[in-house]
């Protein structure tokens, strides 16, 4: 094991796997320049062939992303902040999402989007967005969204070797952050949760960015005799209901921290999922702490207001132990 | 200029496309095709004067009117219709319908609902061809309407910064839908690729010499790292925006003697005229054609006719590789 950075690991996946496959090449704005470390070195090792700047046109990116892969390249793009996911949206929603079943299935789009995402550092209206509902949607796109370096240079190999098109949704806020990540090849698969923690009352679901505060909640917790059990779905197309459902029949109590905006967000669709398959196993109504349905502000104070927190996750499941 | 033989076969695929579609017309009209289908007819020399220059491993993207593009880079009839017609034999067993029909096998990487949506995905694949080295050309089919798609004027810039093999072949057909052209579309469209230094013609797209002409040096431009080029084929829309229009819209955006003048102009007739001028085809060597041709067109109809409907449980296998969804 060592200890790498989260952008270092995601760093490492693209370095090893274009090492390991030539037919893997990365566009995007400004990536030969590395603003976020995630593309550092790539240049020079693989040259412009294989890694170049675009212009500033994710209508365009996004299309030939498609086109690209359907010539027989593994197509990594990077669309630098979420919010430029809408701006291509058209031809993820309505190609990249669409074309294997409309072809019949003649058609494989192995495409990695790398985009950060997240809230917290005053970027922004628009540079803060966490869009994965509106491509949980869409139904024909993996989304990723790795909480640890670890997971996140296993997802994204596991990305970039397969068939389908995949979101790695970037935690902006994790990038310095480090852990340990295993010396020797390997992938994290899709649709895998990790149950980061045990606890017998409370299932909290974590996602992404989230799963750091609500370790620190469980610690605390723990301390207080409430035994909180921390799920990180790892990836949320696909989805590790499984996990999720085995263990709210064993505590009966789900909270889901979830950063996108609370209306048809991941943490909405989750606690359907509990209610239609485990509801006799609930002893208290499933609850989200997510985002409200308002853009991000700017200043510190307002953004904090919005953000879920430490508290706001202790207090949800203090409300279901001792309502 | 092509040689006879190759005026033929352009004459008889020309052809094709037009019974095809005059049949589809008549499957729409009797209630037997489940969804809406756009017409190509009077366009047909566009598609096949193109094609002609390419191969099976160049690749071409078509639009919402993509019949023709399909049968023109050597789709088979029969398993487009059965597509049409929501068959389980249908290119893309029943899962794209008329506006999506795709054959990777021939480079067709699809007919595209989404006005503009094929363009970006020439340009990606003409990307791939770039990197690979090995010649091949992608040919982005699209339409007057999509000219004033932003993705139009991102695609030439890239195209043209990254030398891509690439031809923009926009086929002004007069119409965007129900609008006609000129009352949305500001100045002339060669001029918008003009603008980035890409070689530009603007061709009668109803003569499919003049458009395999252009197309020839525009193809041989992309194979020889010369870069992209842009072609527009002017020509007009026959039939309505879709089948049954009449039915729907309540006034009218267009005159019956504007059409009837454009039908004086018929690829297929003028081409016909040419090939009899020059002796290289008779009347009984046109009866012979017009013969084949509508026997491909009811064997096409009955293959679709007799397939299975398409598998319900499909869609549910092929939204991903190797993943339920």
């Amino acid at each position: 094991m060592a200890r790498r950075r989260y952008i270092q690991a995601i760093n490492d996946a693209l370095l090893e796997e274009m090492d390991r496959d030539p037919k893997v090449i990365l566009f995007g704005e400004d990536v030969e320049l590395a603003i976020f470390g995630d593309t550092r070195g790539l240049l020079d090792r693989f040259g412009r062939d294989r890694i170049r700047n675009t212009p500033i046109c994710e209508a365009t990116l996004t299309g030939m992303a498609v086109g690209a892969a359907a010539a027989g390249y593994r197509v990594v793009l990077h669309m630098m902040f979420s919010n430029f996911v809408y701006t291509g949206f058209d031809a993820i929603a309505n190609q990249m999402a669409k074309l294997r079943l409309m072809t019949g299935g003649q058609l494989n789009l192995p495409i990695t989007v790398l985009a950060g995402y997240g809230a917290g550092r005053s970027t922004g209206a628009q540079h803060s967005d966490t869009p994965y509902p509106l491509l949980m949607n869409l139904g024909g796109v993996n989304v990723l969204t790795p909480s640890t370096p670890a997971d996140a240079k296993g997802l994204l190999k596991q990305a970039i070797r397969g068939e389908n098109p995949s979101f790695f949704l970037e935690a902006s806020g994790r990038g310095a952050e480090s852990g340990e990540v295993p010396d020797e090849d390997y992938t994290v698969p899709f649709g895998q949760a990790a149950v980061l923690r045990e606890g017998r009352d409370v299932t909290v679901v974590a996602i992404g960015h989230m799963v750091k505060p609500v370790l620190g909640v469980a610690d605390e917790l723990a301390e207080r005799g409430v035994g909180v059990e921390v799920i990180d779905p790892r990836t949320l197309v696909p989805l590790d209901e499984e996990s999720i459902l085995r263990s709210v029949e064993r505590t009966g109590r789900l909270v889901v921290v979830d950063e996108a905006r609370d209306r048809c967000g991941a943490a909405s669709h989750i606690a359907a999922v509990v209610a239609d398959r485990a509801f006799p196993a609930l002893k208290a109504p499933v609850k989200r702490v997510s985002v409200p349905n308002v853009a991000m502000p700017y200043a510190p104070s307002a953004e904090s207001r919005v953000l879920p927190d430490a508290d706001g996750v202790s207090k949800a499941v203090l409300g279901l132990v001792a309502p | 200029m092509p040689t006879t033989e190759q005026l033929l076969s352009m004459y008889e695929r020309m052809l094709l496309i037009r019974r095809m579609e005059e049949r589809l017309s008549a499957d729409y009209a009797a209630g037997k095709l489940p969804g809406a289908v756009h017409l190509y007819i009077g366009q047909e020399a566009v598609a096949v004067g193109v094609c002609a220059q390419l191969t099976d491993r160049d690749w071409i993207t078509s639009t919402h009117r993509g019949h023709g593009h399909f049968l023109a880079k050597g789709g088979d009839p029969k398993a487009m219709m059965a597509e049409i017609w929501g068959k389980r034999t249908g290119i893309c067993r029943g899962m794209g319908g008329s506006m999506h029909v795709a054959d990777l096998s021939k480079g067709i990487l699809g007919a595209n609902g989404i006005v503009a949506g094929g363009i970006a995905i020439a340009t990606g694949a003409a990307f791939g061809a770039r990197l690979d080295g090995d010649g091949r050309v992608a040919v982005a089919f699209f339409g007057d309407g999509a000219a004033n798609q932003g993705v139009f004027m991102e695609t030439l810039n890239v195209s043209t910064l990254w030398g891509l093999p690439v031809v923009f072949l926009c086929e002004y057909n007069h119409f965007c839908e129900f609008t006609p052209s000129e009352t949305v579309t500001a100045g002339q469209i060669s001029d918008r690729a003009r603008a980035f230094g890409m070689p530009c013609a603007v061709v009668d797209g109803n003569d499919v010499v003049e458009v395999w002409r252009a197309a020839g040096e525009a193809v041989e431009r992309a194979r020889g790292g010369g870069g992209p080029s842009f072609i527009e084929a002017k020509t007009y829309r026959i039939q309505g925006h879709l089948e049954a229009e009449a039915v729907i819209l309540d006034g009218k955006y267009r005159e019956e003697a504007e059409i009837e003048e454009w039908r004086r102009r018929d690829p297929i007739d003028r081409l016909r005229e040419h090939l009899s001028a020059a002796g290289a085809c008779d009347d009984d060597g046109f009866a012979e054609i017009e013969s084949r041709v509508s026997g491909a067109v009811e064997e096409a109809a009955a293959f679709a006719a007799e397939g299975e409907p398409a598998d319900p449980e499909l869609a549910f296998d092929l939204m991903f590789v190797g993943q339920r969804p």
